[in-house]
């Protein structure tokens, strides 16, 4: 496990006082060091002390998903995690989910099979998919629709976000 | 939010010694799912938080074909899902875990925060009760086992004293032509709190019940035994008219309220369909069991 | 143009990625919510916790006094706001009763009710400052219901409230409206078959997942910026100009991407607080809502009471129709009723009619525009009657629809006849489908079918489109894009200069750097912004005309330009395309904007039709109904971008079935809110929902260039009703109530059950 904090707060065993605690955590494949009040969600971190942005919040009970984020494989909401729970964890966030310049096959076809109207919901179930397709890379449609149950769209009806999925798991499969 | 301190112990001893340090100033911490949500809306106002996840004992998932399985309260219910072993034996407990909500929650709730959340709608309570399966706590003066029926005390409270912790649920071995099922009403198909959970074990010898067991959830105060419909089975027939007098039994003794989730008289009536639905699933699983 | 004889375009009904997507599905998009300033403070907003309650006063000097708060605002910060009525976007606002919205003034009038706002320089010391404000209530009983508001002696919410019936009594009965034609008494009374029900829906909320949010920043020398996401920048801009009383010219508001509206967005809640506490405190402040109080306080769309009446001839024809609806308007006038109105009935060419329409204020939030905000309600009246009527006449309910239905020339409920539409058109889209010609086998499953009108409409649109020096264009409009509309209007732009939609960048401007727009809503972006970017490009082409005549000593008219070449008569001379003519703009008089304004009127620009089949499954034990199969049909016009046009479709369409299975507010006796989250506020999610087939049906709309009508509402319209339908044959039982959740639905079949068994029993 990181080092933990060495102002007044120390994790791991010992008190941290709700004064800013200092964590390490790796996100999007670099190492990451930041400052937080323990009272901060992970999603709080990631949007205004990282300025990682691309996750939403939508409702703040884990009922909607658009703060969904991959963590050690798996989705979870970030709204429903302290930032001082990252501790030592793999995160992932839609802002780590292209290849520099290079869309992942979820982004590109959510793209051209037109699977997003207003966005927000977006960042959220490019997470869910992924860990969804990371694990079970050629899916039926009810285990997408399965999978991707924990995050809300109110503008599309879901039909093309299905798609989407649908059509990245084939090209992942190919090799793209 | 208001302020709050962060802890987190690695043994069962450094936990119990926090949480007995702070009292009703502490509440512990797994999966967050319930958590958070009451600290925002300021339904719980713990100074303290005492993370629970790093604690081995409450983190694995033990089975012997003889005792049975002990399952830690801090194992994500994704995991029980994924656990081969808790599939097989255990396949209703497993369905409850993998009801809980969307996958996000999935895999960060557990299901000893499931019944320590104390709410009369917890999906994987029922499925636990329809088992038999017993909460290990410590943090007293010796470790003590109580019945899951009887952990809940009222909606948000349990049998847990400040300091204690409940660690593992010791749930039996399970036993030849013996299974469970659970099933829960919602209005959706996910993403929803049960309007009404039934978990159901049953034993069979040949076309007859020798044990069963039926958990009711979100039809009370607290999660619930249904004694008299569970015993009305042993040594019956499982027929239609075993079910129907079991499933009426079961309804008798839901003691539902009206809320925004549903009526009295709609739950009332739905647990005596999952009665009979799980009651027929059990059956059939414990019929296929070698 | 670069239309053929066939009318084939070259970008127009192709489907290219649009423009801001990659900024989308990288996070990199900025939504309200995403804006940080240096020095940035964060504010919360306390809330009512009483349905209805005087406030006796509001001691805010302990919260002051923790540290990190910077200032509190109350309506004692705001100015005296008129008593009148103004339009502003789709809607007649009273700007007194916007202020009392934005701020209670005496009252606090629906649990929710904005009563103090908080700036800090954390969101948590914000919050736990509110716990701080000492407010002195003296509740009274609350009226939830248009039954209990419109009893004789039922507790008055606005005591100023009156309306030209009852003269000088106070009433929470904001107006009556009513719609007349013919002889309805003759006209039910000639029918062969009638059929009377009433209807309850329940009160439901757009629904966005994206929270309101506003950033404001005030300069010392007076001018304002606000950072929102926004349906309409405009809107905001004048709209917090009459709440903070100053001029519309003091305040810039630049709408960030929106993540969903839906109409709910066409208002404001949060942006004049951000100013008035940034003003405070010399800070840029940013405003949240969290979900709680997006259930609790921003406008959800009205619950209603329907009683209709409706006649028809053996062989199908309606002959008369009668219709009494209460809507709820919340907490200040101002439901859709007049549209519920004016839609129940619009689809069809009926003689005899009235309809009376009542706006009815209750303890609960101002109800705000929601996607043909009033027509959802009527058309689960209507479709329902006419599916029963139908059945009576033992015709196929879409032939019943299609005997009297309205096309050219049919008179409408308001203004002048049709001019040609698509209603025929579209419910035949239905009749045609492979799910509707697929036949629907199993127990408990039935197939229901309903359509469905919307206005649409025109307004004001500005739009401007700049060549660059290497000949690529960009597209400068003020409708915010809630659905992907930019890439329409880069895409009209692309097809009028005859260049790539790749060569043009779409952007949506500030209220500073772009003319008046009206609010993208009312299913107008396409239709009016798509027209003034039509004009504008057209504008383009002109001027370039001038510059090639330049170019080669011709005449502008003597200039023809035809597939995205421009070319003239005459020795050496050689075609230019637009990258070509750009390299001389400079030197042949400098750089080259177009411009256009439109203003297309109100409604009726060329309305909107829907139809919609949904096959279901009931469980006969708990009520619960799945949805197996859907079908939308929707007569687009022109479909600038089919993916999303059929994302309009399914989108709504979502919507509807929502509306009808399980979305509804619960309130308890005392008024709270008891649903505030999306846990008891039961969306669909993807599980709950199949595949949605689409059908665009385009029957160009006369009175625009490219044939295009509105989309964007109208298919939210027709599924609680055919949901409805589908459920009446699946169990024998016709639902009257929104929404068919099981627990109403179980109960409704047990007691048909119950009714069938004992006309059994007494047959034997």
């Amino acid at each position: 496990m990181a080092q933990k904090a060495k102002t007044n707060g120390k994790v791991n065993g010992h008190h941290a006082h709700s004064h800013k605690t200092r964590v390490e955590a790796t996100i999007n494949g670099e190492n990451v060091e930041f400052l937080c009040e323990p009272r901060q969600s992970l999603l709080e971190v990631l949007r205004d002390v990282l300025e990682l942005t691309g996750s939403k919040e939508g409702c703040l009970t884990g009922d909607c998903g658009a703060c969904s984020v991959i963590i050690d494989g798996r989705t979870v909401c970030s709204c429903l995690m302290f930032g001082v729970e990252a501790d030592g964890k793999k995160i992932t966030t839609v802002e780590g989910l292209a290849n520099g310049a290079k869309l992942h096959p979820l982004q590109q076809k959510f793209l051209e099979d037109a699977s997003l109207q207003c966005g927000i919901c977006t960042p959220g179930f490019l997470m869910s998919a992924k860990a969804l397709l990371d694990r079970n890379p050629n899916p039926s449609e009810a285990e997408i629709r399965y999978a991707l149950a924990g995050n809300l769209c109110r503008c599309t009806g879901y039909d093309k976000i299905v798609h989407a999925v649908l059509d990245a798991a084939k090209v992942m499969q190919a090799g793209g | 939010m208001h302020e709050i301190s962060y802890e987190v112990p690695t043994t069962v001893a450094q936990a119990v010694t926090m949480l007995k340090r702070h009292g009703e100033k502490a509440r512990p911490l797994v999966g967050g799912t319930d958590l958070l949500i009451q600290l925002r809306a300021g339904v719980r106002r713990p100074e303290f938080i005492v993370d629970l996840k790093n604690i081995k004992e409450l983190r694995q998932i033990k089975f012997d074909a003889k005792k049975g399985v002990r399952l830690g309260a801090a194992v994500p219910c994704i995991e029980v899902y994924e656990s081969e072993v808790m599939r097989k034996h255990y396949p209703g407990l497993t369905e409850a875990a993998h009801l809980i909500g969307s996958l996000q929650i999935q895999n960060r709730a557990s299901v000893g925060g499931n019944l320590c959340n104390g709410s009369p709608a917890a999906d994987t309570t029922p499925a636990l009760i329809a088992l038999g399966a017993k909460a290990r706590i410590a943090g007293g003066k010796s470790a003590r086992e109580v019945p899951v029926e009887d952990f809940v005390i009222s909606p948000g409270r349990t049998v847990l004293k400040p300091g204690e912790i409940l660690v593992e649920f010791v749930i039996p071995a399970p036993k030849p032509h013996s299974s469970d099922s659970y099933l829960r009403f919602i209005p959706r198909n996910e993403m929803d709190i049960a309007v009404v959970g039934v978990g159901t074990s049953i034993t069979l010898a040949g076309d007859v019940v020798k044990a069963a067991r039926i958990g009711l959830g979100a039809v009370g105060p607290t999660p619930i035994f249904a004694t008299k419909a569970s015993e009305s089975l042993v040594g019956k027939t499982l027929d239609d008219a075993a079910i129907e007098a079991a499933a009426q039994l079961a309804i008798e003794a839901a003691t539902p309220i009206d809320d925004m989730r549903g009526t009295a008289e709609f739950r009332k009536h739905v647990t005596g369909v999952l009665t009979r639905r799980t009651l027929q699933i059990a059956a059939e699983r414990a019929r296929n069991k070698k | 143009m670069a239309e053929s004889s066939n009318g084939h375009y070259k970008v127009i009904g192709t489907r290219p990625i649009r423009h801001d997507g990659i900024d989308k599905v990288t996070g990199r998009a900025k939504y309200g919510a995403d804006y940080a300033f240096p020095g940035m403070l964060f504010g919360k907003v306390l809330r009512s916790p009483h349905a209805h309650a005087i406030i006796k006063s509001i001691n805010v000097e302990k919260a002051l006094k923790m540290p990190g708060v910077k200032a509190i605002v109350t309506a004692a910060d705001l100015p005296e706001a008129e008593d009148k009525v103004e339009q502003v976007g789709e809607a007649a606002m009273n700007p007194r009763y916007l202020s009392m919205n934005i701020l209670a003034h005496s009252k606090a009038l629906y649990d929710g009710h904005a009563i103090a706002a908080v700036a800090a320089t954390s969101p948590h010391i914000a919050e736990e400052a509110l716990r701080l404000i000492e407010v002195d209530y003296e509740v009274l009983p609350p009226v939830m219901k248009v039954d209990d508001a419109m009893k004789k002696n039922a507790t008055i919410l606005l005591p100023n409230l009156r309306n030209k019936e009852e003269g000088d009594n106070p009433t929470n009965v904001a107006s009556h409206l009513q719609f007349k034609r013919g002889d309805v008494a003759a006209g039910l009374k000639a029918a062969d078959f009638v059929v009377e029900r009433e209807f309850n829906t329940a009160m439901v909320h757009q629904g966005y997942i994206e929270p309101h949010n506003a950033v404001g920043i005030y300069n010392s020398d007076g001018q304002a910026t606000i950072y929102c996401s926004t349906q309409g920048a405009f809107d905001v801009r004048s709209m917090c100009a009459q709440v903070l009383g100053v001029s519309v010219g003091k305040i810039k508001v630049v709408p960030a991407e929106i993540g969903g509206g839906f109409g709910g967005k066409t208002t404001i809640y949060l942006e004049p607080l951000s100013l008035m506490l940034a003003k405070k405190t010399g800070h840029p402040v940013k405003l949240v809502m969290s979900r709680s109080e997006v259930l609790r306080a921003s406008g959800p769309t009205s619950g209603s009471k329907i009683k209709i009446k409706m006649g028809c001839t053996r062989d199908g024809k309606i002959t008369g129709a009668e219709v009494w609806m209460a809507y709820e308007a919340g907490a200040f006038p101002g439901s859709p009723v007049g549209a519920g109105a004016m839609t129940i009935l619009a689809p069809y060419n009926i003689d005899n009619f009235q309809v009376d329409g009542y706006d009815v204020v209750v303890n609960r939030p101002k109800t705000a525009a929601y996607r043909a905000p009033g027509a959802t309600n009527a058309a689960m009246a209507a479709e329902t009657v006419i599916d029963e009527l139908a059945e009576k006449c033992g015709m196929d309910p879409i032939d019943f629809r299609i005997a009297n239905a309205c096309k050219e020339g049919t008179p409408q409920i308001v203004g002048p006849p049709y001019k040609r539409i698509g209603f025929i058109e579209t419910v035949e889209a239905i009749k045609n489908s492979p799910h509707y010609k697929s036949e629907l086998t199993g127990k408990n499953r039935g197939r229901g079918f309903a359509a469905g009108f919307w206005f649409n409409a025109g307004m004001q649109s500005s739009a401007t489109v700049n060549i660059q020096t290497d000949g690529t264009a960009s597209v400068i409009t003020g409708s915010a894009d809630i659905g992907g509309s930019r890439a329409s209007m880069a895409m009209i732009t692309a097809e009028v200069l005859g260049m790539d939609v790749t060569d043009v960048r779409p952007v949506v401007a500030d209220t500073d750097s772009t003319g008046h727009t009206d609010v993208t809503g009312g299913s107008r972006t396409t239709f009016a912004t798509g027209m003034a970017v039509y004009n504008a490009a057209q504008d383009v082409v002109r001027q370039l005309k001038e510059r090639a005549a330049k170019t080669w000593e011709k005449k502008p008219e003597e200039v023809k330009f035809e597939d995205g070449k421009f070319s003239a008569e005459g020795e050496g001379i050689k075609p230019m395309n637009i990258k070509e003519l750009a390299k001389r703009l400079a030197r042949t008089g400098g750089p080259i904007t177009g411009r256009a304004q439109v203003s297309t009127g109100g409604i009726g620009v060329g309305p909107a039709f829907a139809a919609t089949c949904v096959d279901v499954e009931v469980d006969p034990d708990t009520g619960k109904v799945q949805i197996l199969r859907c079908t939308v049909a929707q007569d687009a016009g022109k479909a600038i971008h089919p993916s999303y046009v059929e994302g309009q479709m399914q989108g709504g369409t979502a919507q509807g079935i929502g509306w009808a299975l399980n979305e509804e507010y619960f309130y308890d006796a005392k008024g709270t809110l008891r649903n505030s989250g999306l846990l008891d506020y039961r969306m669909p999610t993807c599980l709950d929902l199949p595949m949605i087939e689409t059908a665009i049906v385009e029957i160009p709309n006369p009175i625009h260039p490219l044939g295009v009508r509105g989309v964007g509402e109208v298919s939210i319209v027709p599924p609680p009703a055919a949901v409805a339908n589908a459920i009446y044959r699946a169990t024998g039982v016709r639902m009257t109530e929104l929404p068919m959740s099981p627990p109403r639905l179980l109960k409704a079949m047990l007691e048909n059950r119950r009714t069938h068994e004992l006309q059994a029993a007494a047959a034997d």
